[in-house]
């Protein structure tokens, strides 16, 4: 008896907790005109009150009818990588960078023909699949070097360095010469040192990811990844960065190198804009922020990979997707939220931001690495061999070895590295 | 009257499965069954403990035995985190987790926390002991050595971690005592960095140990030092002969929750480390692997193993000391 009120009681309570569960309607936005509301998620906490609620104004001015509504996330990826079991992820939102390629079409409604598209935008390659497109660039970034020209040229660097053993000399020069620290790895806060695999394509092989993947010795000398990952290790180990790697901190390391505490680091172009925005604060002038190419010429010309930033898409579940429809065309054609990012436009057609001037002055080419055949195999391998190309726990340990903290040297640690993805690759099943 | 005593024990047997959430329960059974005599009362009798039941009971299903499960469904599966199809793999993960050499690793790290816990327990008896004494000030050191635990642990690691800093303050004040050529990269150092968050752990939780064994402390009757005190024990004997077979359960709890603490550090190498630099515990590596490299499956895995081991502890634990009925756990 007693057993059975038990039962009953469980059986109540997940009763409860389901109702719980289907509550909540839905609204407007049949076919053909935008109208209704709709959710739009978004990574930008810091401009969704200021900024955001002009593109508001300004689209429901466009649409009249239409009610839109933001949700900022302050741990974008992480929280919406946990909402995407639910159905609940808003209308409008960016597409998380861990969701692959062949789970597009499980979440995000269609948006067209990548081909069609591609007569319009850039950077379609990401976020496509199977010739379908599932998400569209909110902006692009090109994958560089930021620099205080003032560190620099004080120390008496000519020229940008065009090897990356020039880069390690002209390191060392400011070493030698001024008071800053060359090089800042930002290794504590770990995604730093992720931006190193931005710059992939800098020897001009578009088809670099492709060629990572068939191979079973991508650290082997004169490889892309050889040369990335050697030339961490070269800074670090010729103690040209900085000297307790433990205790940095992101944040103040932009009025440091806007202050010229720190000559160098790699990271997206998408940082030109921070550091600037970061001199402007701490009283040193904004134009001392420079933009170099990774230091390798191929034919005598650099080549810096351009890509798209995060894209915005549509949820498959969601009850109004012409609205959100209308919002992202939007947003890609009409906002100006790249320009105010100082980042490269989708459009094909559009300008090139000032903040890249300093790369068009040094006469680059930009590259897009092709979209691979088999889009999920790159990180089927990585996460399988635990090397996170763009985490960056692997180049921590990298920079532990480079300054003596943890066995090994560079070749052990590339063999290690080889070994790593040979057994991940063969157990991928290519 | 056979029926409702053996409802009663399931009842019971619930109510301590789900432990201090129940706290109105029992009572409100007791009360039922005294003034409810009458036919008609029967059955209301017999609803009304499972309707103050429901409450807690929808709660703890809720927040513990359904995530729990769905833990253990995905220790069995390949899943990353997104797909909305997941592969059964059977024991896959386990044997990854036992047979991965780096994984196994992280326990290595361990050993440094529970070491640390010793020494934690020792200056927390230590202190518990003398400060039940009457001791000049008495009050402000209970509250100096409580402090700590108070503070959030987030807000500690930011302190240590410019306490850690080169040139922050402990290089400054062994620089000021004369002791400049012992300094080191407290965090950089890979053989000092484990120690340093050890040691950052114990001036955390010493306070909590503290206050255990004091308040145990406490409850031992005064006679028994009067008594000692007249056949002549000194301090040390009253310690040896009458605290510590006094409070030998808090001492034996206060084991488990460190070994199982040791095993399950998070908070202070996640803030200051991010469990760089050979700092890495299982806890942090199961993160790793579920939000880095999307083996959600194998991470969940690593969560149960950790759970069975955390309970083969406690189990060894009560086989080695069984005087222990009281359950204060």
């Amino acid at each position: 008896m007693a057993k059975k009120h038990i039962a009953a009681a469980f059986l109540a309570t997940f009763a409860l907790i389901l109702t719980g569960c289907t509550a909540g309607g839905d609204s407007g936005g049949g076919d053909g005109k935008p109208s209704g509301d709709i959710t739009v998620l978004t990574n930008r906490t810091d401009i969704v009150d200021t900024v955001f609620q002009d593109y508001k104004k300004t689209f429901e001015a466009k649409y009249p009818g239409t009610n839109v509504t933001f949700e900022a996330i302050t741990d974008y990826e992480g929280e919406v990588n946990t909402r995407l079991s639910t159905k609940d992820y808003g209308d409008v939102l960016l597409i998380p960078s861990q969701v692959l390629p062949t789970q597009f079409s499980q979440f995000f409604e269609p948006l067209g023909n990548k081909d069609d598209l591609a007569k319009k935008y850039r950077f379609l390659n990401d976020k496509s699949y199977d010739g379908t497109q599932y998400g569209i660039p909110t902006f692009g970034s090109a994958n560089g070097i930021v620099y205080n020209k003032k560190v620099w040229s004080d120390a008496g660097v000519k020229g940008l360095p065009t090897t990356p053993a020039a880069f390690i000399a002209d390191l060392q020069l400011i070493k030698n010469n001024t008071q800053a620290i060359p090089y800042y790895t930002n290794y504590k806060d770990v995604w730093p040192l992720s931006q190193w695999q931005g710059p992939q394509g800098f020897t001009g092989k578009t088809t670099v990811v492709k060629d990572r993947d068939s191979s079973d010795a991508p650290w082997s000398a004169g490889s892309e990844e050889n040369i990335i990952d050697g030339l961490i290790y070269d800074i670090v180990s010729n103690g040209l960065s900085e000297p307790d790697p433990l205790t940095t901190a992101w944040e103040s390391s932009k009025p440091a190198l806007a202050k010229g505490e720190i000559g160098t680091m790699l990271l997206g172009s998408w940082s030109v804009i921070q550091m600037q925005e970061a001199a402007t604060a701490a009283g040193t002038d904004p134009a001392d922020i420079g933009y170099m190419p990774f230091p390798y010429q191929t034919d005598g010309k650099y080549n810096v990979t351009i890509a798209g930033d995060f894209n915005n898409a549509i949820n498959v579940n969601s009850s109004n997707k012409v609205t959100a429809r209308a919002w992202i065309d939007w947003f890609t054609d009409e906002s100006g939220y790249s320009e105010l990012s100082g980042a490269l436009p989708t459009a094909i057609d559009g300008a090139t931001p000032d903040t890249l001037k300093d790369l068009d002055a040094a006469g680059v080419n930009y590259v897009q690495l092709d979209a691979p055949e088999n889009p999920s195999l790159d990180s089927d391998i990585y996460n399988a061999a635990e090397i996170d190309l763009f985490g960056g726990i692997y180049r921590q340990k990298l920079v532990d070895i480079a300054r003596g903290a943890a066995d090994g040297d560079k070749e052990s640690y590339f063999a290690q590295l080889n070994q790593k993805w040979a057994e991940a690759r063969a157990g991928a099943g290519s | 009257m056979g029926r409702s005593t053996s409802g009663r024990r399931v009842l019971s047997a619930v109510t301590r499965l789900a432990g201090a959430l129940l706290p109105l329960a029992e009572p409100a059974v007791t009360a039922g069954q005294k003034k409810r005599a009458g036919r008609s009362g029967v059955r209301h009798r017999k609803i009304t403990p499972y309707l103050f039941l429901i409450v807690p009971l929808a709660f703890l299903i809720t927040f513990t035995y359904v995530p729990a499960a769905n833990l253990i469904w995905f220790s069995v599966t390949d899943w990353d985190g997104i797909d909305k199809t997941k592969n059964i793999v059977g024991a896959d993960n386990f044997i990854e987790i036992f047979t991965d050499p780096e994984v196994f690793r992280v326990f290595y790290v361990s050993l440094f926390y529970i070491a640390a816990s010793f020494i934690q327990m020792g200056l927390a008896l230590y202190f518990a002991t003398v400060l039940s004494f009457s001791t000049r000030f008495r009050n402000l050191f209970k509250g100096i050595l409580f402090f700590p635990y108070l503070i959030n642990g987030v807000a500690i690691g930011l302190m240590f971690l410019y306490f850690f800093q080169p040139d922050g303050t402990l290089d400054s004040l062994l620089k000021a005592v004369g002791l400049q050529e012992v300094t080191t990269q407290w965090l950089g150092n890979p053989d000092a960095v484990n120690p340093s968050l050890a040691a950052t752990s114990v001036w955390r939780y010493t306070g909590l140990n503290f206050v255990l064994f004091l308040g145990a402390i406490q409850s031992i009757p005064s006679q028994l030092y009067e008594a000692a005190d007249l056949d002549g024990a000194n301090r040390f004997q009253q310690f040896r002969f009458i605290i510590v077979p006094g409070i030998k359960r808090i001492i034996s709890l206060s084991f488990i929750l460190a070994i199982s603490g040791s095993l399950a550090v998070f908070e202070i190498p996640f803030i200051m480390t991010g469990g760089a630099n050979g700092s890495a515990t299982f806890v942090i590596e199961t993160i790793r692997q579920a939000f880095t490299f999307r083996q959600v499956g194998l991470a969940s895995a690593m969560a149960v193993v950790l759970l069975v081991i955390v309970l083969i502890v406690t189990l060894v634990q009560r086989k080695l000391l069984p005087d222990d009925e009281v359950n204060l756990t």
